[in-house]
């Protein structure tokens, strides 16, 4: 197994937990951190891939990462405002009982 | 070399998952956001192991830094009277299950069966100095846009999450 | 047309059409003018037409210098109207002797009842409107006269007949005159519909309406053989029967049998209308348009022989002119006795024109133009004088009262009658005589004519002697007329005296004028076989008839207005047929106008049950249509939408399962959408061989 595949390999692995966390659980929180799993994976595919890759001084893998980094944070906080905010209106942040937009 | 592997990344690897593993599986949501911590920086590590030190160091500013921090706070700030008895998983959590598994199946599939990337595998030097010019050369545009994206975050955040004015009953 | 002729005398005969565009002009005018404006109308209908009298009389001595010079006297002005692909229709006018006398006579006539009508007409407050319809007539009637084709001749006689009818229906108010000028205009119709057709067939025939076109035109010699040398019908030649066919439009328009009944009906409208109308033009246009289409009704007979058209005319002639005289003996109207007097006359310039041709015609109808004219002015005047009496019998003994307005009454009334040598209408209707006399076709128009000269001297006679002499038998006082009344009527006696010169055989100046013959003094006039023998027998019939009604009217004047007629009392029953027009009023009412109302009846059912029967078919099956239409939406259309909407309905229901509005739900699916995508990318990256599997 090469380098690339045992780190792509992992990535999926944690990928498919995030995902994982975001399907099953309750707590609308957890959705959002299995969101941020899913894309700690794609940055680390994308940096394996960066590393591994034929153009390595060009820096497109790593600075796609660090975009990538900026970007998921400023949607956690949004995302993490959205659910203060409900939590505020509905006093509860079970996603099995959110379902005002049924219809 | 397990498989080829360094037993570095093997360690760090396991750590990872387990970090990850412990976010699904935890009961209490703080002690998911503090093995999501550790995942984040396992991940960190390897970001390190992979010769990207500065997106290393941006992952354990940013995600371990802040990101941690904020979900532990609106955790906190979500958490209801006393411990909530909520069951953990939701009721159609097999299906959810299912679907991870598909995914990791489909895509350790693809990874599995592709053409070996036969690669340079020596490291580049890059260094900050690097960075900073093609951020200011080639990535001026995307630089601009993030920092919008940012600021308008922020605001964003900040309005959703302010406490509603109460209306007053006679002037609707 | 002569190459050193001076611009003056070519100039008349370019602007020939000023003579009748001014009097239309005029009329336009004064129908702009609002309505108390008496004296501007007077003086614009007066004024237009003596400016026409002026350029007639220029236009009449171009001619008469022609004629001096020996030249060619007949000029024509041709131009195209309307091109219709590579014809064209040409209209133009013709300036000859014949359109010169008519134009002097008319417009002179005519000038004079213009202001004749000042004084009769100044009590009605539609004076303007008055002068506005006769100034419109004498333009059209002198387009009339000076055309040169038959379409623009056509179009001329249709506005002649419309004035003739607004004019006889002046007094509109009346349903007398209404039905009088509705009468006339129907009659004169059922003429002009085969003056039209005849118009067309000639059209058809010569490809031409022109008269004259140097050598082109439709009567010229060459035209006319193409026309003889078509096959003809119980003798009668292609030519005759355009002829007869003009020439019915004619009689309707110059009151011959049977189209004469309009004509006393006529005399509703006012005096002046009668006079200038009814008795010196529109009537005698009639016989204008057979004198001018003379060529083509003589075409085919030779010397000594005559033609089947001109026979029917003569016929036709003789038959009104004995007819017109009988009735007017049994009239009682003034104007009446004088209408059919105007009938009768129209009848002997008919048979003038048949047998003598057109100079022996057209000299009766300028001579009988005058002394009618003056005939009914004199009338008008003394309709005027006894407070618009006009029953004979209600008058008498006007001699006295009227002088002016009596002298030249009877100096018309010798002139219409004949009276020897020095009255004109006596050498006009001589040569009549003379030509019916002398005609091949027979000698019974002849005989008609006799009698007719006969009993025109009776009932003349008859007339003067109640109107004139004897007692008076009316309610107020007569007074004589204003002298804007009575000077016209004393120049129309002048010239009902003078005009006799012109057409002696001693020398005959009218007919070599006309004939554009060289004139000159004929001292064997008055030896022509025959020709003393028969004035002799003419004279005596003359004075038998003015003897006779001397006798009977005027030595035994009646005494009250309600005393029988002595014609009446000896021969009740002829007096009575008489009196009622010898029932061809009658006769007409019971077949042509039943006949006629019994279409119209018809077509009004037909018009309103079959045609508007269909058409409420028609609406009723668009409205089963559309209550069809309705059934259709509301059951069908409406339910199966309904039902197709309940149905879509319920499947909405069963797939709002899937909007459980429950964000993990969503998630879900997408996760399997991404599966899916994702196996789909990977399985076609495998197939192009981008991936080993």
């Amino acid at each position: 197994m090469t380098p690339l595949a045992a780190y792509l390999l992992l990535a999926a692995l944690i990928f498919a937990i995030g995902l994982a966390i975001a399907l099953t659980r309750r707590v609308a929180i957890l959705v959002l951190i299995g969101i941020e799993l899913m894309l700690n994976a794609a940055n680390l595919n994308l940096i394996a891939f960066w590393r591994f890759g034929p153009h390595p001084e060009a820096l497109t893998g790593m600075m796609f990462a660090i975009f990538s980094i900026a970007v998921a944070a400023a949607e956690a906080a949004v995302g993490l405002g959205l659910v203060i905010a409900y939590y505020r209106h509905r006093k509860t942040t079970d996603l099995d009982a959110m379902t005002r937009m049924k219809g | 070399m397990i498989f080829g592997l360094t037993v570095a990344f093997v360690l760090v690897a396991m750590v990872t998952v387990a970090g990850a593993m412990g976010a699904a599986v935890m009961r209490n949501v703080v002690h998911c956001a503090l093995s999501l911590t550790v995942t984040f920086a396992g991940l960190a590590i390897l970001f390190l192991q992979l010769d990207a030190q500065f997106a290393g160091f941006a992952q354990v500013l940013v995600y371990v830094g802040a990101v941690a921090i904020l979900v532990v706070f609106a955790i906190l700030l979500t958490r209801g009277v006393g411990t909530s008895l909520i069951y953990v998983f939701s009721k159609q959590w097999t299906l959810g299950l299912g679907i991870a598994a598909a995914v990791f199946a489909l895509l350790g599939w693809a990874v599995l069966k592709s053409f070996p990337v036969s690669g340079p595998v020596a490291a580049s030097e890059v260094t900050v100095k690097d960075i900073g010019a093609a951020l200011m050369n080639q990535y001026v545009l995307p630089l601009e846009i993030t920092a919008v994206l940012l600021t308008v975050a922020m605001i964003g955040a900040v309005i959703v999450a302010m406490p509603e004015k109460k209306v007053k009953e006679g002037e609707q | 047309m002569m190459a050193q002729e001076t611009t003056g005398q070519a100039w008349i005969l370019a602007n020939l059409w000023l003579i009748p565009a001014i009097p239309m002009v005029a009329a336009g005018a004064i129908a702009l003018l609002k309505q108390p404006k008496r004296r501007t109308a007077a003086t614009l209908a007066i004024g237009g037409l003596a400016i026409s009298f002026l350029l007639s009389v220029a236009a009449f001595a171009h001619v008469l210098s022609a004629w001096g010079h020996g030249g060619a006297t007949r000029d024509v002005f041709n131009f195209g109207w309307l091109s219709m692909g590579e014809t064209s229709l040409q209209l133009g006018w013709v300036l000859d002797p014949l359109a010169a006398v008519m134009l002097v006579m008319v417009t002179f006539v005519g000038s004079l009842i213009f202001i004749y009508s000042v004084g009769y007409m100044a009590h009605d407050e539609n004076f303007t409107r008055f002068f506005c319809f006769l100034s419109l007539f004498a333009g059209a009637m002198l387009g009339v006269i000076i055309a040169n084709s038959l379409l623009l001749l056509f179009m001329c006689w249709e506005i002649v007949g419309l004035t003739s009818y607004l004019l006889i229906g002046f007094w509109y108010h009346k349903p007398s005159a209404a039905a009088a000028a509705k009468k006339a205009f129907l009659t004169t119709r059922i003429g002009d519909i085969f003056f039209l057709l005849g118009i067309a067939w000639l059209f058809s025939q010569t490809g031409t309406t022109l008269f004259y076109n140097y050598g082109a035109g439709a009567i010229e010699p060459g035209a006319l053989a193409a026309l003889l040398a078509q096959p003809g019908a119980v003798g009668l030649t292609a030519a005759g029967a355009i002829g007869l066919l003009i020439f019915a439009g004619a009689a309707g328009k110059s009151g011959q049998l049977p189209l004469h009944v309009w004509l006393p009906d006529a005399m509703e409208g006012p005096t002046p209308v009668s006079a200038l109308i009814h008795a010196a033009t529109m009537v005698a246009a009639g016989v204008y348009l057979i004198a001018r289409v003379y060529p083509l009704m003589a075409a085919g007979a030779g010397p000594g022989q005559t033609t089947v058209a001109l026979t029917v005319v003569a016929w036709i002639g003789a038959l009104t002119a004995l007819f017109g005289a009988l009735v007017a003996v049994a009239q009682n109207d003034i104007k009446r006795i004088l209408a059919y007097s105007t009938v009768s006359q129209l009848g002997y310039m008919m048979v003038g024109l048949a047998t003598g041709g057109v100079a022996v015609g057209m000299f009766h109808l300028i001579t009988h133009a005058f002394f009618k004219a003056l005939l009914f002015l004199g009338a008008g005047s003394v309709i005027h004088g006894c407070h618009d009496e006009q029953d004979i019998r209600k008058m008498g003994g006007l001699r006295a009262e009227m002088p002016a307005t009596f002298i030249t009454y009877m100096i018309g009334m010798l002139a219409l009658s004949g009276f020897p040598i020095f009255f004109s209408g006596f050498w006009s209707k001589d040569a009549i005589v003379g030509a019916a006399h002398a005609w091949p076709g027979s000698q019974g128009p002849f005989i008609l004519l006799l009698v007719g000269a006969l009993l025109t001297a009776f009932y003349m006679t008859r007339q003067i002697a109640y109107v004139f002499f004897g007692q008076w038998r009316g309610h107020d006082h007569a007074h004589e007329s204003p002298r804007v009344m009575t000077v016209p009527l004393g120049i129309l006696a002048f010239f009902a005296i003078a005009l006799g010169v012109l057409g002696t055989p001693l020398w005959p100046w009218f007919t070599a004028f006309i004939q554009s013959k060289p004139l000159e003094v004929d001292w064997h006039g008055f030896s022509e076989p025959g020709l003393l023998p028969l004035m002799s027998f003419a004279t005596l019939l003359v004075f038998i008839g003015l003897g006779v009604g001397w006798r009977l009217y005027g030595s035994k004047p009646t005494r009250s207005a309600s005393e029988l007629d002595p014609v009446a009392r000896s021969l009740p029953v002829v007096s009575g047929w008489l009196a009622n027009r010898l029932y061809f009023d009658e006769l007409y009412e019971a077949t042509v106008l039943r006949w006629y109302a019994g279409l119209a009846w018809l077509s009004d059912w037909l018009d309103r049950r079959v045609w508007s029967g269909i058409v409420s078919g028609v609406a009723s099956g668009f409205g089963g249509l559309g209550w069809f239409n309705k059934a259709v939406d509301n059951e069908w259309i409406d339910g199966g939408f309904d039902k197709g909407c309940e149905e879509l309905v319920t499947g909405g229901g069963l797939l709002a399962w899937l909007q459980a509005g429950r964000a993990p739900g969503y998630l879900r699916l997408l996760g399997i959408g991404f599966l899916l995508l994702a196996g789909l990318a990977l399985l076609v990256g495998a197939v192009s061989g981008q991936v080993r599997l």
